[in-house]
């Protein structure tokens, strides 16, 4: 039997070895490919967004290289789809990074900076990014948490955060403001932080987006 | 619960081998760079940073081979650094399986290469390493290993870098490094104290507690140390159950 192909979108942000190592290493019966061949990615089973660095960049070069269209046709398609970290803020509706920036509006929500002045238990300033392990409260069941307890420990890199809303939270953490660390609609799932920095728990989800078939 | 400390071992790599010096001489070997990072992995450990000592050009290839077989078995944030001069060997980091990569004396050089590495990569990945030694009444950062002042206040560096798009700072005593007798506290707090970005504690943990003081005195938001792990003194989840019992969250 042939394997499955789970396409990793490259559109010049980042770092996309790790992501596709992670993916590797969980899941044996799938090809691994990190491609901007439009081809490519529509004959895949599933479909990753990754992203990282500004967001004003990002959606610059998700725009020039016709992504946006990528991401709008492999949705409709129903096929399981994951967006990782700056994957996950382009596609909310607009984000203040780089004094606003319209995204790709898959999810009404926005996307806002850490406060400045957050001061953690003992008073002391929180420094940001948010740079580090942090607990992620599952607020729905999915497909995506399965063998994962709620409140695991998730490694999160981040200076903006995308706004909780129970329309669309699958899991939500605390650094100052809560915020969602989760989101999902149909076929379509998203996390904040880096499962495939995350260890076990990571490790976990990534092997669940693999065995997915996209419902709920 | 709030966000979780972090202990990240550190290998000093020579030639495709760990090993550690005290006060960069006297160097020991403590095994190949995979087999220890999976170690730590498994201990807990809640990222790894690797540095290359010599970073001789001829070393590379050795480094970015390790980079690539580590980061295929290791699921953790893994920073590299030594030696990283230029937005290619940034690039050829990351593309080996790093997520970090930490810049040293290339920043003193050319600061000028911090805010377009940051600006090219992102700040999450740029780590800005400051080797600090006390001169009178303050501290003074040094190059080629502790031996060469520059003349530049450390504090005041740290702010720079964070200007300058530094993600985050590994700051490291030169006067403690190797030498076990506990982290340059007041050197810590000063750092950590002046910059909004998270700063990693290094140089000079021989105990357990040295650690917790790292954070709860220093007000480091993750501490660095080499030789207590590699020689098995203690593992990782000691170091953690330790450090838990001093009321710091960690991820355990």
């Amino acid at each position: 039997m042939s394997k499955h192909l789970l396409t990793i979108i490259d559109y010049g942000m980042g770092n996309l070895h790790s992501v596709a190592k992670a993916f590797e290493h969980v899941a044996d019966n799938f090809q691994i490919e990190v491609t901007s061949d439009r081809a490519r990615i529509a004959e895949a089973d599933h479909v990753v967004l990754p992203g990282v660095g500004a967001i004003r960049d990002c959606m610059a070069e998700i725009r020039k290289q016709g992504v946006d269209t990528v991401v709008a046709e492999n949705l409709s398609a129903g096929k399981p789809f994951l967006g990782i970290c700056v994957g996950m803020q382009a596609l909310m509706k607009h984000s203040d990074e780089n004094n606003g920036v319209a995204c790709l509006g898959h999810f009404d929500g926005a996307v806002r900076q850490f406060p400045k002045d957050l001061t953690d238990a003992h008073q002391l300033p929180m420094k940001v990014p948010h740079m580090g392990w942090n607990n992620v409260e599952q607020t729905v069941e999915h497909p995506l948490w399965h063998g994962i307890v709620s409140d695991s420990r998730f490694y999160f890199v981040h200076s903006f955060y995308v706004e909780p809303h129970a329309d669309y939270t699958a899991g939500r953490c605390q650094y100052g403001p809560e915020f969602a660390a989760m989101i999902y609609r149909d076929n379509l799932f998203a996390t904040q932080f880096h499962p495939e920095k995350s260890h076990t728990s990571g490790l976990q989800l990534l092997k669940n987006f693999t065995r997915w078939n996209g419902a709920l | 619960m709030p966000l979780a400390k972090r202990i990240i071992p550190c290998l000093d790599v020579d030639q495709g081998r760990v090993v550690k010096g005290v006060n960069f001489v006297n160097i020991r070997d403590a095994g190949d760079p995979v087999e220890v990072a999976k170690r730590y992995n498994e201990q807990g450990a809640d990222e790894i940073t690797m540095l290359d000592i010599t970073a001789t050009h001829e070393g590379r290839g050795t480094m970015l081979e390790t980079v690539s077989a580590i980061a295929g078995q290791v699921f953790i944030p893994l920073t590299v650094g030594g030696g990283i001069r230029t937005v290619d060997d940034i690039r050829a980091m990351l593309n080996a399986g790093a997520d970090k990569v930490s810049i040293n004396s290339a920043a003193i050089f050319n600061p000028d290469f911090v805010k377009q590495a940051s600006e090219r990569f992102g700040a999450q990945c740029i780590v800005v390493a400051i080797d600090a030694k006390r001169v009178d009444d303050h501290w003074e950062i040094f190059t080629h290993g502790g031996r060469k002042p520059t003349g530049i206040d450390a504090v005041g560096w740290a702010r720079k870098m964070e200007a300058y798009g530094a993600g985050e700072i590994l700051l490291t005593s030169m006067d403690r490094d190797g030498v076990k007798s506990g982290f340059d506290l007041e050197l810590t707090r000063a750092v950590a104290d002046a910059v909004t970005i998270p700063v990693i504690a290094s140089g000079g943990v021989g105990t357990l507690e040295h650690l917790a003081e790292g954070i709860n005195q220093g007000h480091a938001d993750a501490v660095l140390a080499a030789s207590i792990f590699h020689f098995g003194e203690f593992s990782i989840a000691q170091a953690k159950e330790h450090m838990h019992s001093r009321d710091i969250e960690m991820r355990l």
